[in-house]
């Protein structure tokens, strides 16, 4: 299958110390993959590299759009470019706009597919006024789609947590990615939440044909719905595999000993 | 007396008794600066010590009101009642259209009549109050919308208003000519400056465009060739009305009616552009940056536009300023006006436009109105901004966010009537 | 040579007194991570409080060098205390508030204590009583430097080695350096956060009073004003030693002091300000983190 992130030997500095030590990672159209690996391991850093946060220090970031044949290095671009490009993240410590509406902060993030300017604010021509209305539809189809739509007028900072989880996920998908990031999606919800969150996962997989790589401590999540897993540990990647080649690697066994499974 | 009310008393005993130790640490403080009034030159002392007494009386009740009002705000329900309280009020008001129909009928009745109902003099304080309501809601797009805090915006400001007075002097254009070429210079220097800086984060942001202004201001002093330094330039022409010439009290309706223009157009820009695609980025910006970016959104290019926005309608307002007074020099465009401008925008509410136009009428004519008042100003200008920041940081009037309609799966409307026009 | 020396020695003594107040900048920011606007307006409160307190103890016959110290030591008093509450005014109850309400209220504050002390005192300038006679040692360079502008240098010095030994080695200092690497931790450990802050505000606060009456006594004239043009360029001092740091505050106020006296003296006086002002734009676009500061980045 063809890839659609394809990251050959990254590395990540910050000072003296290497967050990132030389990882190998490729995400294939239609797939879901997950980052695993202790606490501090470098997963964070590794995503923020890909949308741009940070600047790796070495290594190729390669990302193709399905359906195009020229693949876009990643390294250097701003992060609103990566977006542009078609990759989309969530953040492990949820960063919506707070004082927005919930309709709103998807609308946002419809920006870079939209294209009206100040003169078009300001006049409100044909154009510009279609343009909002298909905005305005098509976020709230996204709402619909995560079950948020009875919050819409809802304040983002006035949501409950696995809400707020949700959409960011919404705000994501609004960009029209090829490749969804998910920095640890499940974090903070109870096991209903986390497998509606499962079944949310598949569903944008098999129903937009949107690949997905995410980062998750939940072992239960990440085994059932992961196609290939990779784990770091100490910036390094240790194991790659099937979540059963996972499940029984020795490596992966002794890099979580010590630490409590699910931390 | 039973039981339960001697926690009570106990506590009321312990509140005044701490207010009565703050008043008495005010007293203490105040002491050399209110007290001792200094004549150095006759090498003779004044002995002040009413003051003393004002400020003991004063500071103790002020001490009770804000311990309790730390209180209601660490517990969180001083907010919530107002806010829902403005809320519902602000709902009925939108929701009965008629009601507000009339209100803004009767509204647009009085700024139109008020030029013939007052004096001229009335008539040029409005101007000035108008003016600032366009000040306020430029700098409203810089700060409110963008959270970009700008401590030089009367930079701009000058720009438009030397643009006007130089092209005017030199080569005789002018004010309609002049208006759109001083928002323009003003929106070039805006870009100019924001391209560097506005990379920097909030706080150094705001000392770096407080340095630019006062450059621009030291240059216009000190540049002679250039600008007639602190002498200023003076015979500045009033705007003409299609070559008729109007009397002193007439251009002053003219002027009138083209700052009421300009403050309709603002108004319906700013509030166009609020629920804009634009808009909703700033918005963005300002509550998070790193999420913004994420999201596809252009940091430096949506910032640029944001300030040099902001610059323009400063530029025009210069302008204005320039054809209004006929006379400016660089003592006009201190740090002091960019504070009064800011500290409109602060308490009326950052993001909200009904906010900032009651801010700016407020600040601008109640020093001009109570006399007494006016000597205070900056006074109470620089505690309220410190108020507002404690106590409500959201200030007067809260923005309220749009509400949109949108097509549900099954094409049915919702959500109809419920949006329109936030504070 | 001669007027070299002048120039350099007038651009110590500036840099001295933007030295003392650039510390009082740097530490808050430090340990809050706030511009204190309301800065300059201690430094300027300590320079009217060493004058009243100087006039009115010049009435009870008192003169010379033990008037000078007696009013210091007044403003001193003062001044640390106006900071102490500010702080608690303004800034304390804003600690979680988003980054720019703080900053907001410090210009607030700023606006209303020039206003004080304007409406209460007066908005002319004061003359400041020569309290100090030139010494007869200097008599040999007094062209070049004089003793006001010794006094000035050597204060700093002082000052600038007892804060450096206070924060190194004293129990409060180390709690202060451990608050500004890290404020939750510090609070877990037992570090009182609050007093560790109002601890800092009362030693800036001191030492920009300290630098308010030694360049009144220098200068000869104070008005309500001169908080601000003072404040700004010490936080560009700050800013350019490299904000947070002691050290860079020093460095930074005698940089800035010096390119002030150089320029002014060869190119041109009447662009004094635009000299230190441009440099602050400069530094900031530049090197925001300052010379001897490190760049920090946001976590994500």
């Amino acid at each position: 299958m063809l890839q659609v992130l394809d990251i050959k030997q990254l590395t990540m500095d910050f000072g003296g110390l290497r967050a990132i030590d030389d990882v190998d990672l490729e995400v294939r159209q239609g797939e879901i993959v997950a980052l695993i690996g202790p606490n501090g391991a470098g997963k964070t850093t590794f995503f923020n590299c890909v949308t741009g946060v940070y600047e790796p220090t070495g290594g190729v970031m390669m990302a193709r759009r399905p359906g195009k044949n020229a693949s876009v290095k990643l390294n250097k671009l701003k992060p609103n470019v990566i977006t542009e490009h078609g990759l989309a993240r969530t953040f492990q410590n949820i960063r919506l706009f707070q004082n927005m509406t919930v309709l709103e902060n998807v609308m946002v993030a419809r920006h870079c597919r939209t294209r009206s300017g100040i003169l078009g604010a300001i006049f409100r021509n044909a154009g510009t006024r279609r343009e909002e209305q298909e905005t305005v539809d098509f976020s709230y189809g996204l709402l619909e789609k995560v079950g948020l739509q009875q919050h819409v007028n809802d304040l983002a900072r006035e949501l409950p947590y696995g809400a707020q989880r949700r959409l960011e996920i919404a705000r994501a998908l609004a960009t029209e990615p090829f490749l969804l990031l998910l920095d640890e999606p499940a974090a903070g919800m109870n096991p209903r939440e986390t497998s509606e969150l499962d079944a949310l996962i598949t569903r944008i997989r098999d129903d937009e044909g949107i690949s997905i790589l995410l980062i998750e401590h939940d072992m239960k999540l990440v085994m059932s719905i992961s196609q290939r897993i990779y784990v770091m540990d100490y910036g390094r990647l240790i194991a790659q595999g099937t979540p059963r080649e996972i499940a029984e690697n020795p490596n992966v066994i002794k890099a979580y000993l010590g630490e409590t499974f699910d931390a | 007396m039973n039981t339960q009310s001697i926690p009570f008393i106990r506590r009321a005993v312990s509140e005044i008794g701490r207010s009565l130790l703050v008043s008495c640490w005010f007293m203490f403080l105040t002491f050399p600066i209110m007290v001792i009034k200094v004549n150095p030159l006759e090498r003779t002392i004044d002995w002040q010590w009413m003051r003393l007494v004002w400020i003991g009386l004063a500071v103790f009740p002020l001490s009770l009101v804000w311990r309790w009002l730390m209180m209601r705000k660490e517990q969180g329900s001083a907010k919530d009642g107002e806010d829902s309280w403005q809320k519902r009020l602000g709902e009925r008001i939108r929701a009965d259209r008629k009601i507000s129909a009339a209100i803004l009928a009767l509204l647009a009745a009085f700024v139109v009549a008020f030029p013939f109902i007052f004096s001229s003099y009335q008539t040029q304080i409005m101007i000035s109050a108008l003016m600032y309501v366009m000040l306020g809601l430029g700098l409203n797009i810089v700060v409110g919308l963008a959270g970009l805090l700008d401590l030089g915006y009367v930079a701009f400001y000058a720009v438009g208003a030397y643009s006007y007075a130089l092209l005017n002097h030199h080569f005789g254009l002018g004010f309609w000519s002049a208006l759109p070429i001083g928002a323009g210079l003003a929106t070039i220097f805006g870009i100019l400056l924001g391209f560097p800086v506005l990379r920097l984060r909030g706080d150094y942001l705001a000392i770096v465009t407080l340095g630019f202004g006062e450059i621009i201001r030291l240059v216009l002093e000190n540049w002679n060739a250039f600008s007639q330094g602190p002498s200023g330039i003076a015979g500045i022409s009033r705007p003409g009305f299609f070559g008729i010439e109007l009397s002193l009290s007439q251009h002053t309706v003219f002027l009138y009616f083209i700052v009421l223009a300009l403050v309709a157009f603002t108004i319906l820009v700013v509030s166009r552009l609020r629920n804009s695609r634009i808009g909703r980025a700033w918005i963005a910006l300002r509550e998070d940056e790193i999420a913004c970016q994420a999201m596809g959104i252009d940091k430096t290019k949506t910032k640029l536009t944001a300030f040099a926005l902001g610059a323009t309608w400063a530029g025009f307002v210069g302008c204005i300023f320039a054809a209004k007074t006929t006379f400016i020099n660089p003592a006009s465009f201190t740090f002091m006006e960019s504070a009064i401008i800011l500290s409109i925008v602060v308490l009326g509410g950052m993001g909200s436009i009904i906010g900032v136009i009651v801010g700016a009428l407020v600040l601008i004519l109640l020093p001009e109105y109570l006399r007494a008042f006016s000597e205070y100003r900056m006074l109470v200008f620089g505690a309220s901004m410190v108020l507002i920041m404690v106590f409500r940081p959201q200030g007067i009037i809260t923005g309220v966010r749009r509400h949109y309609r949108f097509r549900q799966k099954e094409g049915t409307e919702e959500q109809g009537e419920r949006d329109a026009a936030s504070a | 040579m001669d007027y070299f020396l002048e120039l350099f020695f007038g651009g110590l003594t500036r840099g001295s007194i933007y030295a003392l107040i650039a510390l009082g900048y740097t530490m808050v920011y430090g340990i809050i991570q706030l511009i204190n606007f309301a800065h300059g307006e201690i430094y300027m409160i300590g320079a009217f409080t060493a004058l009243i307190a100087a006039s009115a103890l010049s009435l009870l016959g008192l003169n010379g060098p033990a008037l000078l110290v007696l009013a210091g030591l007044i403003a001193v008093i003062y001044s640390a205390a106006y900071g102490y509450t500010i702080e608690k005014i303004a800034y304390k109850p804003l600690r979680t508030a988003q980054r720019l309400s703080p900053l907001i209220s410090a210009i607030g504050m700023s606006i209303f204590l020039q206003n004080y002390v304007l409406l209460a005192q007066t908005s002319d300038f004061l003359s400041f009583p020569t309290l100090v006679d030139e010494f007869a040692f200097m008599e040999p360079v007094s062209h070049i430097m004089r003793s006001s502008e010794l006094l000035i240098v050597l204060t700093t010095l002082v000052c600038t080695v007892l804060l450096t030994l206070f924060i190194k080695f004293s129990r409060m200092g180390k709690a202060m350096r451990a608050t500004a690497q890290d404020k939750t931790m510090a609070m877990l450990l037992g570090i009182n956060i609050n007093q560790v802050i109002s601890v800092t505000f009362i030693i800036g606060s001191s030492l920009a009073a300290v630098g308010g009456v030694l360049i009144s006594n220098h200068i000869g004239q104070i008005n309500f004003y001169i908080g601000f043009i003072a404040g700004i360029k010490a936080f560009t001092a700050a800013v350019l030693g490299g904000i947070g740091s002691i050290p860079g505050a020093v460095l930074g106020g005698l940089i800035l002091g010096w390119t002030e006296s150089f320029a002014t003296g060869y190119v041109s006086s009447d662009y004094e300000d635009v000299f230190a002002f441009g440099l602050l734009v400069f530094i900031l676009i530049f090197r925001p983190a300052g010379i001897l500061g490190r760049t920090s980045t946001d976590k994500v």
